[in-house]
């Protein structure tokens, strides 16, 4: 005899039910960071767009600073934590190999027993998060998922490092995904190229650093030996704009839309050059509302889009019930987007 | 069927004026991207993107910085063709 298991009932559709964001107490003006870098206030903003970056005061952990979104996230989508089935988190400036940043996060919001996991897909981080909330959710697997993009860039920069540094921003965004009667969220349209590993990674992998300590003894780790995060921005910019207008494409595609259908445009925060170039390569419709939070927030990699998000419905930019396309890509290289209806 | 070095030239040239309002007769051989037009580095980037898919061909990323003026540019391409 055949042995046939149960499977959970599908649910039909799925939406994001509320966003919330913590930006770092901290505003970081160019002038403060250019001396190490031989840089300038005008280089920076002419390049990147960026007039400050927010980073973390040194006692606020990445763990605290889930923490605010995640519950500010709950009380937009009018849910407590024991709505939660799944507590997903994309960062990668969690320096402990393990437990997961997740599960601490569920402890600490009261969301035990739910499930909770990392992912590491950088600046996609939040798009990947979105696509499997969806389909925990719709598969019938999780009722809410709370998705949290988190980053302590600063834990993870070197003042001299002329790459990327200046870019970076700590911050926190979050997002509850729930069941809806009306679909909410469209296909993701996701995928990596690990032949570009090399553009954006960290200076030297762990395993490197304790091998170079020899007799099976550990050093501590010195400043200068501490793995930082590098960049080959030209050739990121023109991966960029090369391949992710497409990716945009599909995502507004898949969801049954055109480009003329968008609202809000809600592209990864990498630099303000990047965003004006998707738009005008996009064509996208000249009311379109852009999401421009890196001026003031900085590159916040996994929490820039819901913080962009966050702060657009905040201050009345964008409001409930339009359509957003949103897009992450960044180290893997990787890349996710998806067509969404804001909470 | 090739594009002549006139035709690479007269493209770039519009690639030039579409990214950076330049006129496209200030686009000639001997002009610096960077120098003469006051192209910066990012949207060199963005050139060479629209140029390898008007003219199909590959710029690799290390060979940007190769391309000085117009004319290396011009160079490049019309070698690159298959
Ligand atoms: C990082 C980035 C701003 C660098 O700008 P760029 O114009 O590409 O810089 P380049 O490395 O080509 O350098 C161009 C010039 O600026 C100088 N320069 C580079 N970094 C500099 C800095 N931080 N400050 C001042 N000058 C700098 C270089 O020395 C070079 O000068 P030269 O022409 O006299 O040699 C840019 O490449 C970028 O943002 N790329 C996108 C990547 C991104 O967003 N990544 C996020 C991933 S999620």
């Amino acid at each position: 005899m055949t042995i046939q298991l149960n499977q959970i009932q599908p649910v039909a559709g799925t939406r994001i039910l509320g966003v919330g964001g913590f930006r770092g107490e901290q505003v970081v003006d160019n002038e403060a960071i250019i001396g190490p870098i031989q840089s300038s206030d005008e280089w920076i903003r002419q390049r990147t767009g960026i007039a400050t970056r927010r980073r973390a005061n040194p006692e606020t952990s990445i763990l605290d600073m889930a923490v605010a979104a995640a519950g500010e996230s709950l009380e937009a989508a009018g849910l407590t934590a024991d709505d939660i089935d799944v507590v997903l988190v994309s960062t990668v400036t969690y320096f402990e190999q393990t437990p997961s940043l997740a599960a601490r996060l569920a402890d600490a919001i009261g969301a035990t027993p739910a499930a909770a996991f990392d992912v590491s897909a950088a600046c996609a981080g939040y798009c990947y998060g979105i696509g499997q909330a969806d389909a925990l959710v719709r598969s019938g697997q999780a009722r809410n998922v709370l998705v949290v993009g988190v980053e302590r860039m600063s834990d993870f920069i070197d003042p001299t490092d002329r790459s990327i540094s200046f870019l970076l921003g700590d911050g926190a965004g979050a997002a509850v995904v729930g069941a809806s009667d009306t679909p909410g969220i469209g296909p993701t349209v996701w995928g990596s190229d690990g032949s570009m590993a090399g553009h954006i990674s960290q200076t030297t992998p762990w395993l490197e650093l304790r091998q170079d300590q020899g007799e099976g003894v550990p050093a501590r780790i010195a400043a200068d030996t501490w793995p930082t995060l590098r960049q080959e921005g030209p050739s990121v910019f023109k991966w960029v704009i090369s391949s992710i207008p497409e990716v945009a494409r599909r995502a507004v595609a898949a969801a049954g839309l055109e480009l003329a259908d968008i609202d809000v445009f809600i592209p990864h925060q990498a630099n303000m050059r990047i965003i004006d170039q998707l738009v005008k390569m996009l064509d996208l419709r000249e009311d379109v509302v852009v999401g421009r939070d890196i001026a003031d927030t900085g590159n916040t990699s996994a929490a820039s889009i819901p913080l962009a998000t966050e702060r657009l419905l905040r201050e009345g930019q964008a409001r409930s019930g339009q359509v957003a396309l949103q897009i992450g890509f960044g180290a893997g290289l990787a890349y996710a987007a998806q067509v969404v209806v804001l909470p | 069927m090739a594009y002549t070095e006139q035709e690479i030239l007269t493209g770039l040239a519009e690639i030039v004026n579409e990214e950076t309002g330049l006129p496209t007769d200030s686009v000639e051989l001997e002009k610096s991207f960077t120098d003469d037009l006051d192209i910066d580095s990012l949207s060199m980037m963005t050139i060479v993107t629209q140029a390898e898919d008007k003219f199909g061909v590959t710029i690799p990323d290390d060979e940007v910085k190769n391309l000085v003026t117009v004319g290396d540019a011009v160079r490049f391409i019309t070698g690159a063709q298959a």
